[in-house]
């Protein structure tokens, strides 16, 4: 059986290693700090965890104004609040003063399950990946989300990092993988097609090159991790190299990382593309995996829109 | 006791900047004079008696900071950290120019002295909240100063942050609340009633000083009383007039976001040119 973890568990312990290391690591959370696992870097440092309470835009602003003093800032809460209620903070307090705050949002996309539509965030890529040089991140499994808190606490200047709630496969090893800001992993190689698959859709994707193989199509599996800034140079290699695209992600198809993929080969080598994501509508209440059905984010979604681009080649 | 002379230069400086908030917007054809003019007397005294600032060296370790909420009103700190000597006085003329240092509200880093970038209004607060609490964690003795606009105290945030400020007891924070009474669509106590502000600040557990932001004395009484409040962070609520020290400017929304005319602007500063005349 694969093995399977949380991202944000995987962020807290990465939290608490980074903690130990560096005495200016400090993390905020809105009252979620239980659900987020920021909780984990609270019990081992009390004293640089502070808890703002149920209101997000101060959550950054205080954020911003930590980081402003040196303080390398964690800030978290899920997605949809973090992202929807303090954009305006987002980019005025942090990402135009260029401020080394690291938002980590947690419980992204409908994979958030029972709660419903109201806490399912759609739509953060797309408003986060529009704001100046945020680097916007979407990890594909825990081990790459652990690398990730860890590459964005060493690296100057504000990150998104975008994590689902649930426990998914493991798609890296411990050991042997290395986050790159900016690049993207040919995971796996074949000539007809390149799927272009980002967060927990990543695992989708390969389970669908593996089924591909049985109608003799060849799968490029990408990991696109780094939403922004964005491996132009991979995304146009693996276009070239096939000839026709899907994207998959747990995200409106609206502004997403489809979009963003999109944008890359209009403007640089046009070919056949196909989306698999949520289709500009709301979620819902339902099982993580109901939902992901609901809505063909799965394979058989996957496997769908590959026949179709394949045949507009 | 703060000497005469003292008190005297403090409103030479005043008047000075109330001077330059008029040439740099009427220049500009653009900016906002009222709440500049409102704030003057706040922002005088604070670069030209209190704040532990070095020009010379804009990045000294136990400087005070300083946040501009209401980043709107940005002529005025323009003018006190030129004349202050963070950069020559001709950077005035660029106020809003395409390419100038100087834009439409305060950008960090874009000029020395200016610690945060300001504009959407009601995010000052808890930036300077963030602050106080990293010079807490570090133990630093620097002090963090803020003039927030009264009618930006209608934004939500303001009071999440005078909440965790009380709560995290950050008595190394003191902002002055302009109170000038108005807003852009006219008075506050029309557009969105704040008061009793004083009485909502003191709900929130901060310490409360009104005093009469245009009276110098009082203001310096504020900062050195704010020095001995411990456990909590301060706010002194300024009663001021918008577009105070030219007389056909004050109480008037009309220059909240827009300058002089040239004519205008000729006939103000006769009106302060006399003032400096009487201080004398
Ligand atoms: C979030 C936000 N909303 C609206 C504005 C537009 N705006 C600029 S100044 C202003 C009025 C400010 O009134 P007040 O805080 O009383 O400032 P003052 O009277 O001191 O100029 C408004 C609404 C803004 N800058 N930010
Ligand atoms: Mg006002």
């Amino acid at each position: 059986m694969t093995e399977m973890a949380a991202p944000r568990d995987y962020y807290g312990k990465a939290l608490v290693e980074l903690g130990k290391k560096n005495e200016n690591v400090v993390v905020l959370d809105a009252d979620l700090s239980s659900s987020t696992r920021t909780s984990m870097f609270a019990k081992a440092y009390p004293e640089r965890f502070f808890n703002i309470g149920i209101a997000e835009q101060n959550l950054i602003g205080i954020a911003a104004g930590l980081a402003n003093l040196g303080k390398v800032v964690f800030a978290s809460s899920f997605a949809m609040f973090i992202s929807g209620r303090a954009w305006d903070q987002v980019r005025n307090s942090v990402v135009y003063p260029k401020l080394n705050v690291k938002i980590a949002a947690t419980h992204a996309g409908i994979t958030v399950g029972e709660d419903g539509a109201t806490h399912q965030a759609l739509e953060d890529i797309a408003i986060m990946r529009v704001l100046p040089s945020l680097n916007v991140l979407v990890p594909a499994d825990a081990i790459e989300a652990f690398q990730m808190i860890k590459y964005a606490a060493a690296t100057p200047g504000p990150f998104y990092i975008r994590m689902s709630r649930g426990a998914t496969p493991l798609v890296f090893k411990d050991s042997d993988y290395i986050f790159e800001l900016g690049k993207s992993k040919i995971l796996v190689e074949g000539k007809d097609v390149a799927i272009i698959a980002s967060g927990i859709m990543v695992d989708v994707a390969l389970k669908a090159a593996a089924e591909l193989k049985k109608e003799n199509i060849a799968a490029t599996v990408v990991n696109l991790s780094s939403i922004k800034p964005i491996d132009v140079e991979t995304i146009v290699k693996v276009a070239k190299a096939t000839g026709c695209v899907v994207s998959a992600e747990e995200h409106s198809v609206y502004a997403g990382v489809g979009s963003a993929v999109a944008e890359v080969l209009a403007l640089n080598y046009p070919v056949p593309m196909e989306m698999v994501a949520v289709q500009g509508v709301f979620g819902e209440s339902g099982k993580p995996e109901e939902l992901l059905d609901k809505h063909n984010l799965n394979v058989n979604g996957i496997l769908e829109k590959v026949r179709k681009v394949v045949a507009r080649k | 006791m703060i000497s005469k002379n003292v008190i005297h230069q403090i409103v030479e400086k005043a008047t000075m900047i109330r001077e330059r908030v008029l040439d740099m917007t009427s220049k500009a054809k653009s900016g906002h004079p009222g709440g500049s003019l409102s704030m003057a007397d706040i922002v005088a005294t604070l670069y030209f008696h209190w704040l532990k600032v070095d020009p010379k060296n804009p990045a000294l370790e136990s400087r005070d900071y300083f946040v501009l909420a209401k980043g709107h009103a940005v002529p005025a700190l323009y003018a006190a950290l030129a004349e202050k000597g963070f950069f020559p006085l001709e950077y005035l003329e660029k106020l809003r120019q395409l390419g100038s240092p100087l834009q439409g509200h305060p950008v960090k880093k874009s000029l020395p002295g200016i610690e945060m970038s300001t504009g959407s209004l009601g995010q000052g607060l808890s930036v300077m909240v963030g602050m106080g609490l990293a010079l807490k964690l570090d133990k630093k003795e620097n002090r963090i100063y803020g003039i927030l606009g009264d009618g930006e105290c209608q934004e939500g945030q303001v009071w999440e942050a005078a909440m965790a400020a009380s709560h995290y007891k950050l008595d190394n924070l003191v902002i002055f609340v302009d109170k000038n009474g108005l807003q852009i669509d006219g008075p506050t106590k029309q557009v969105m009633n704040v008061d009793p502000l004083a009485d909502k600040w003191a709900a929130f557990g901060w310490e409360v000083i009104s005093i009469d932001g245009h009276n110098v004395l009082e203001i310096v009484g504020a900062l050195e009383k704010s020095e001995n409040v411990k456990g909590k962070p301060t706010v002194i609520m300024a009663q001021t007039v918008k577009g105070k020290g030219v007389s056909f400017m004050e109480h008037q929304i009309c220059f909240h976001g827009s300058p002089c005319t040239d004519e205008q602007l000729v006939v103000a500063k006769k009106e302060l040119l006399a003032t400096k005349g009487n201080l004398l």
